[in-house]
């Protein structure tokens, strides 16, 4: 299997990499390579060259997890490209072929699947009120803690339907359309998807000495959300 | 060059907005966040404007951070679109009104691929079938609820019981305004003025009395960065581009932020509680933060609402600064109380 091609399958590599001509502009832009020790720039030049041992590389490692999708990049390039696209096309590949786990960002995924993966495909909500634990989310400071302890008064007060049945913000999404939701992550590959993390990352897991007890990897997961080596900021 | 060729220009950076009978999608993060945001648009657009809006209870979220957080292939969410697509023709709809920015992002760009790739387009009418037995239009409109809020901002200025003006000085107050990444830098041609004048939360404010402030980090990203703010160990990335954007804007000495994404107030608003619990750093004036609005709610204040009725208590960082400037009338002891007028739980702010 040649990666280049494996790439070339996924339609926003066709609509992201045009031609680069490695001018640089979309690591200027960059919100991520502000911070991250990430070049944009240099990841549309190694798809570009379809050099496979280093799109395996890149496939393995941190770099392509840095970015912030916040397609930036797409406004100011002058050829049209978008790395951002090209990014998503590698993340897709990466965790498609498990090369997803052999990275700290990488196998964050599993943490991002199942709270936010499992909203969508069961709750038909990406966030829920339920979601925004203190402890998780020290940053949502006093206000967020008094909103996620008294969460059914506080939205009643500001109009929202919250868990109520009909229409309304954080209202109940009726079993039929979630019945239907999970029906398109059958047919569409989104449980597939679901799948593959949860098998690589349960390998990896097992490799670094976790166990699943009888808690599904908590502490895995507990691992993956918390740790960071300090190693991705610019030197 | 002649007039009618900087007519012509200008043209590329205008949108047609529908002027009514609109399909609604909510927001998932807004909804967390900023739920009477979403009540107070709705108001506006029945009480004040008369207009026909219509919500479903069948529509979920479109699944935009699961897609951009990578966990969700292309092809489910363009298959749970065009599910919201089909809400909406079945309702009798074509005119779609889009609450959040990463949605309208992802509608637009969901609605190119089909126009460049048919192909794509049938595969997802067939998964559609297959799963829910649905058919759907594409709509023959996509406008961001920012964008309707700025079409009839005349409509709202004529109504106004209150003006972006200090009611102290008589002066305009100085709004920085924040245009989430997804409304117009992927598709300059969906946003009122495109990527690099974009003029929709512009509008608002010079038409309410505001002055609205340029600063050097005015189109930086708030740092959101899907997966960079959901996992815990990566949201320094997130508080560093938004320290960034404080940073620049503070010499201006700004009385609000305003943004027309779900997630950039809520971030804006959270890191500067964070900032000052980290480093001490306030940035607004007399050691406290700059508060940060959704057009939403400034449309509110400007109308006269109850900023506790609009969810305004909602905000980590304080929103009395600029009540006060306005000469907003509120009561202070009714900030955190239910429906009862009771005070909610137990305060430790």
């Amino acid at each position: 299997m040649e990666l280049h091609q494996e790439l070339a399958k996924d339609i926003r590599l066709a609509e992201g990499l045009k031609s680069c001509m490695n001018c640089g502009i979309c690591t200027a832009i960059c919100p991520a390579a502000e911070f991250y020790d990430y070049d944009p720039r240099m990841i549309a030049g190694i798809v570009q060259s379809k050099d496979e041992i280093r799109i395996e590389e890149l496939l393995k490692s941190d770099v392509i997890w840095y970015c912030g999708e916040c397609m930036s990049c797409k406004t100011r390039c002058p050829r049209g490209n978008t790395p951002g696209l090209i990014i998503m096309a590698l993340r897709s590949l990466s965790q498609e072929l498990g090369f997803f786990a052999e990275s700290e960002k990488g196998r964050q995924q599993l943490a991002i699947k199942r709270v936010v993966g499992e909203n969508i495909a069961y709750r038909g909500y990406c966030v829920l009120p339920e979601n925004l634990v203190p402890e998780l989310h020290p940053e949502l400071g006093p206000v967020g803690e008094w909103i996620y302890e008294n969460k059914t008064k506080v939205y009643e007060r500001v109009g929202a339907n919250y868990n109520g049945e009909g229409v309304g913000a954080l209202r109940k999404i009726p079993q039929e359309s979630l019945d239907e939701i999970k029906q398109i992550f059958e047919l569409t590959g989104g449980f597939e998807r679901f799948d593959q993390i949860e098998h690589f990352s349960k390998q990896k897991a097992e490799e670094m000495g976790f166990t699943e007890g009888g808690d599904n990897y908590s502490d895995y997961i507990n691992h993956i959300y918390t740790t960071n080596n300090n190693k991705h900021s610019r030197p | 060059m002649k007039r009618e060729g900087k007519i012509q220009v200008w043209q590329d950076y205008q949108k047609e907005i529908a002027d009514n009978h609109y399909f609604y999608v909510r927001s998932c993060i807004r909804q967390n966040f900023f739920p009477g945001a979403e009540q107070t648009f709705l108001r506006i657009l029945r009480s004040e404007l008369g207009k026909d809006i219509y919500e479903n209870a069948h529509h979920t979220s479109c699944s935009g951070i699961a897609y951009h957080a990578d966990i969700v292939p292309f092809d489910t969410i363009q298959t749970i679109v065009a599910r919201q697509f089909a809400l909406m023709t079945e309702a009798g709809y074509q005119n779609l009104a889009v609450s959040c920015i990463t949605s309208f992002g992802i509608y637009n760009e969901i609605i190119e691929t089909w126009k460049e790739f048919p192909s794509e387009l049938e595969k997802i009418r067939n998964f559609l079938r297959k799963a829910t037995g649905r058919e759907f239009e594409v709509p023959q409109n996509v406008a961001h609820a920012s964008d309707i809020v700025y079409k009839f901002r005349e409509d709202i200025a004529i109504r106004k019981k209150y003006s972006l003006t200090n009611q102290q000085t008589g002066k305009p107050l100085k709004i920085v305004e924040h245009i989430g990444c997804h409304y117009s830098k992927m598709f300059p041609a969906k946003g009122i003025g495109g990527a690099e004048f974009p003029n929709v939360l512009v509008g608002m404010i010079e038409s309410w009395g505001g002055e609205v402030i340029d600063y050097p980090e005015r189109r930086h990203c708030c740092g959101f960065g899907f997966r960079q703010y959901l996992v815990m160990s990566n949201r320094g990335y997130s508080v560093s581009n938004s320290k960034k954007k404080f940073e620049s804007m503070e010499p201006y000495q700004p009385d609000a932020i305003l943004c027309n994404c779900p997630g950039c107030p809520m971030f804006l608003d959270r890191w500067q509680y964070v900032i000052e619990e980290m480093e001490g750093k306030t940035y607004g004036q007399n050691g406290q933060g700059i508060p940060v609005l959704t057009y939403e709610e400034m449309a509110g204040l400007v109308l006269g609402y109850n900023p506790w009725d609009m969810g305004m208590q909602m905000h980590q960082t304080n929103v009395e600064p600029l009540l006060d400037k306005m000469g907003i009338e509120y009561d202070p002891d009714l900030k955190y109380a239910g429906n009862d007028g009771k005070i909610i739980g137990k305060l430790s702010l």
